[in-house]
């Protein structure tokens, strides 16, 4: 029994609970792919049985930072490339918490690139979306770090002379232990791909495209996209690291051909999680620590205990 | 200078355990009764460069290094470079000996290991020890310890040489070996400490006058840095999480946190960079933590933007920085004031967040309880800004003081019982009310934990309106700044009223003042002490509470006196500046003396600035520091 109510309740979740009381109006234009994570996220959430109040949605900023503010939960919209700090410690703070991370492709690859490395390798049992739409779009159509080499846009007018980010091979690389990629053009595959990814115990990695009509029209609509697992063209091992590996090297050569790949690249059932890990060696309650101050016979150790060294 | 107190200087390389030896050393002298003062002077090296750890140690209350220094213990440097060749940073290999000599005292002793110092090539030696009267003892310390042990226990020799000739008694020292050591080297290092201080008895003629003086404390006193204090304050007020990044000095604070964190069911993160530190904080305390994070100069830089997300959000958190010569890289080891101005007003918009510099490491406990309380009730970023001199200096502090209640409340949360009539009354709870009567003070509304019933809410770095949403309405725009920066005001207040972070030293009706902030609490009050005694009228107060400012105290302190010298370690008068901009007056009465050499000020150097102040023969020529005239408003 949590200290917190929220938590852990058994009822039946509607997906509707998600929805905002006072619902904002979207600030997503017509046609945008982020309505798709949002409707996604919203029927996973039944399905993985979590409550509004026991979950925490961390975004960072740009269009996909605006998934908080759509959908009903406890949440953080936090500062540019910053979610996944954030929201890792807000895990280990409460461990008993749903905590998902969100951001774009410029968020999550490019300026918080940093972050994406090291809490995939930390593996905190969380899942991170990213809305992967080859733009910045809210500062309204600049190059991002995935889009193709030669993108011109007003801040690459010669074309972009660089490779784009392997969003699938350097989360694999960095030691995330569930990777998969789905878009917003294909609703039923992204809600299974957003519910495993919530139920997956360790770091969880959707790169999702989300096509943008407005900043990105020369880009593909994400349509026609091949299911990896659906399709008999490809076969391989989502345990293997070695075949997972070569199936996302394709997957991310072939988007740029016009060919979108979406389903599961890899997952790894065995290797504990962060807060697993930490617990083994005695660096993490056992107990979430956020309860902790809310437990008034709590023997608090004092400082005073601690002199002997210094005498 | 007096001979009441020794100070005793040990030299060496880094890596030589300069370090430990001198703990042991400054705790022997603390169990005898007298009060200690530490002061480490090293370079950014691993292994190698000149170091050396002085210790104050006097029976009357020791408030900073002193001026110079009175015994010298020289042990080579294991790991000088190129020794044999000459190169820009001269003979490595003499200079534990030759760079110390400048700041001996007249009349000083100097214990030499002559196994690797070799004294003939130092310029001049021998006319400096007779024209300073100095009283040299060359001692194979070395040898001493190869033939009981290994050549690494020179350290010990040295020490047991030390008793000797400071006619102390072995038995502290040898109490602290016993708690440190076990079997053969404990055994080894006792018999190379008895060995050399029998040698020494016997063969050697004491001609200096030096004795160690004696104690009379009859409290229990504990040997702690600004460091503890700051990492025993925030244990004490129920932080059990921190995350952080290397860095010198900050990372002592990190590190002793972090050796108690676990065993204490609480969390120690080391991350990617500060500004995933600082975010972590921020994450841990939404979800209900009391949370720390912190660095020095450039890695608080990196900090900039998620502080300013904690303070839009309202999401309390306690960062320490940790100053050290700047910019830039600038001297990773050498203590200065230089980053006053810098965690005031980092990150964009209008800086809305609470700074404590405390002077002393049980001012370092206090205030940072204090800065954990504040954050925590009033939900704003609170900083404890200290040095490299506190971080690393230890001093005797009286044991009660840490003799207090933990106190792990959360602050202004709301409980699942209001948030549900909450919900029943306005359909939602408002995270960011605009007049929040429950929470009993100016600007804050109660917040939630994620996890509790009813309690829903968006925090954004976006402004936002009562539920959190975005918002880019006017009117909701200068109310909620409105309320945000409100706080300070209450804060001053409840700091007035409740804490006494600025302590007036001297005589109340003094002609004078010396306004200071921060570590150079010390070493002002000697020299306060010291112009009193010269016939001069002079007070000092030394500010804690950087923001809010205490306006009326020192405006008061101001107000009582002809004109007030400002003393601080950096170069461009940031805390006059500060003062000025605060007050907006007492600009014709604001001196400033300054000091950024690498070197925390000695009390002789406040002295003379002050006296030169005056017009009277000073001759500042010897020191590196700088008067700089009031400027009027």
């Amino acid at each position: 029994m949590s200290a917190f109510n929220a938590i852990g309740e058994e009822r039946d979740i509607d997906r509707d609970e998600f929805t905002p009381e006072i619902e904002p109006q979207a600030t997503w234009c017509p046609g945008c792919g982020d309505f798709g994570v949002l409707k996604a996220l919203k029927q996973a959430m039944p399905e993985v049985g979590r409550n509004p109040e026991e979950t925490l949605l961390v975004t960072g900023i740009g269009c996909s930072g605006k998934l908080s503010s759509y959908f009903r939960s406890y949440g953080f919209h936090s500062i540019h490339g910053r979610s996944l700090p954030v929201a890792r410690a807000a895990k280990m703070a409460n461990p008993d918490l749903e905590v998902i991370a969100a951001g774009g492709d410029g968020d999550g690859y490019g300026i918080g690139g940093n972050h994406f490395m090291h809490t995939a390798r930390e593996n905190h049992d969380m899942t991170y979306i990213v809305f992967d739409n080859e733009i910045f779009g809210l500062t309204k159509g600049q190059t991002s770090p995935t889009s193709p080499k030669g993108h011109k846009s007003k801040t690459q007018p010669h074309g972009s002379a660089k490779q784009p980010i392997r969003p699938l091979s350097l989360a694999l690389t960095s030691g995330a232990s569930y990777v998969a990629r789905t878009a917003a053009v294909n609703p039923n595959q992204a809600k299974e791909i957003l519910t495993e990814a919530m139920e997956h115990d360790g770091f969880a990695h959707v790169d999702f495209l989300t096509q943008c009509p407005t900043w990105n029209k020369d880009a593909k609509q994400y349509v026609p996209y091949i299911d990896v697992q659906d399709s008999d063209d490809y076969d391989f091992d989502i345990t293997d690291r070695g075949e997972a590996s070569e199936m996302m090297q394709e997957a991310e050569n072939k988007l740029y051909e016009g060919e979108v790949l979406t389903g599961r690249f890899y997952k790894d059932s065995d290797r504990p999680s962060y807060q697993q890990e930490k617990q083994a060696t005695g660096d993490m309650p056992e107990e979430p620590l956020a309860e902790r101050y809310f437990d008034d016979d709590y023997e608090w150790e004092r400082s005073y205990d601690l002199l002997d060294r210094h005498k | 200078m007096t001979d009441d107190e020794l100070i005793w200087r040990i030299a060496g390389g880094s890596g030589d355990g300069i370090d430990s030896t001198s703990q042991n050393f400054a705790k022997a002298l603390m169990r005898s009764g007298l009060n200690v003062f530490t002061h480490r002077h090293y370079p950014s090296r691993i292994r190698g460069g000149h170091t050396y750890v002085e210790i104050r140690a006097k029976d009357e209350p020791v408030k900073s290094r002193g001026d110079n220094y009175n015994f010298l213990l020289a042990l080579g440097d294991s790991f000088a470079r190129n020794p044999q060749e000459e190169a820009y940073y001269g003979n490595e290999e003499v200079k534990p000996l030759s760079e110390n000599l400048d700041e001996l005292r007249e009349g000083g002793v100097i214990v030499y290991d002559s196994g690797l110092l070799d004294a003939s090539e130092i310029e001049n030696f021998d006319e400096r020890v007779e024209e300073n009267n100095w009283h040299v003892y060359d001692l194979d310390l070395r040898g001493l310890a190869k033939e009981h042990g290994r050549e690494v226990m020179r350290n010990t020799a040295g020490v047991g040489a030390t008793a000797a000739l400071l006619d102390m008694d072995l038995q502290y020292i040898e109490d602290l070996m016993e708690d440190a050591m076990s079997g053969d080297v404990l055994e080894a290092n006792l018999q190379i400490l008895e060995e050399a201080y029998e040698s020494v008895n016997e063969n050697y003629e004491h001609t200096h006058d030096l004795r160690a003086p004696t104690g009379s404390a009859d409290e229990e006193q504990v040997l702690v840095s600004g460091s503890h204090g700051i990492a025993y304050g925030a244990l004490d007020e129920g932080c059990r999480f921190i995350s952080g990044y290397p860095m010198t000095p900050w990372t002592d604070v990190y590190t002793i946190m972090t050796q108690h964190l676990p065993e204490m069911g609480g969390i120690s993160e080391q991350v990617e960079d500060e500004i995933a530190a600082a975010s972590l904080a921020i994450g841990a305390s939404h979800a209900g933590a009391k949370a720390m994070s912190g660095s020095s100069g450039g890695g608080f830089a990196l900090m900039s933007e998620p502080l300013g997300l904690a303070e839009i959000t309202e999401t309390p958190i306690v960062l320490v920085e940790a100053m050290r010569a700047g910019p830039s890289t600038g001297m990773p080891t050498k203590p200065e004031q230089g980053d006053l101005e810098h965690v005031l007003y980092t990150s964009q918009g209008d800086s809305n967040r609470v700074v404590f510099a405390p002077g002393d490491p049980a001012e370092c406990y206090e205030q940072t309880r204090k800065a954990f309380e504040i954050a925590y009730e009033y939900q704003i970023p609170a900083i404890v800004l200290y040095d490299q001199k506190l971080s690393g200096g230890h001093q005797t502090v009286p044991e009660e003081v840490f003799d207090e209640e933990p106190n792990p409340d959360i602050g202004s949360v709301v409980t699942e019982a209001e948030l549900e009539e909450a919900v029943q009354e306005a359909g939602r709870f408002k995270r960011y009310m605009y007049d929040d009567e429950e929470s009993g003070f100016g600007g804050v509304s109660r917040r939630s934990i994620p996890g509790q019933k009813g309690g829903n809410f968006l925090a954004s770095g976006n402004e936002h309106n009562e539920v959190g949403h975005i918002s880019e309405d006017a009117d909701n725009r200068t109310i909620q700044m409105n309320r945000r920066m409100a706080k300070l005001d209450a804060i001053r207040e409840e700091l007035t009223e409740t804490s006494d972070h600025q302590p007036v030293y001297g005589p109340e009706d003094a002609e004078y003042g010396i306004l200071s902030f921060g570590s150079t609490k010390g070493v002002i009050e000697e020299a306060v002490d010291r112009l009193n005694e010269e016939g001069h009228s002079v007070k000092a107060m030394n500010v804690s509470d950087i923001m809010p400012f205490p306006k009326d105290e020192v405006t008061e302190f101001l107000e009582s006196v002809d004109e007030s010298l400002v003393v601080e370690m950096n170069a461009s008068a940031q805390f006059r500046r500060h003062i000025q901009g605060q007050l907006g007056r007492f600009g014709e009465k604001l001196y400033s003396l300054l000091k950024y050499d690498g070197n925390p000020f000695e009390p002789e150097e406040v002295v003379s600035g002050f006296e030169s102040r005056l017009g009277e023969e000073a001759d500042l020529s010897q020191y590196n520091v700088r008067i700089e005239s009031a400027t009027g408003d």
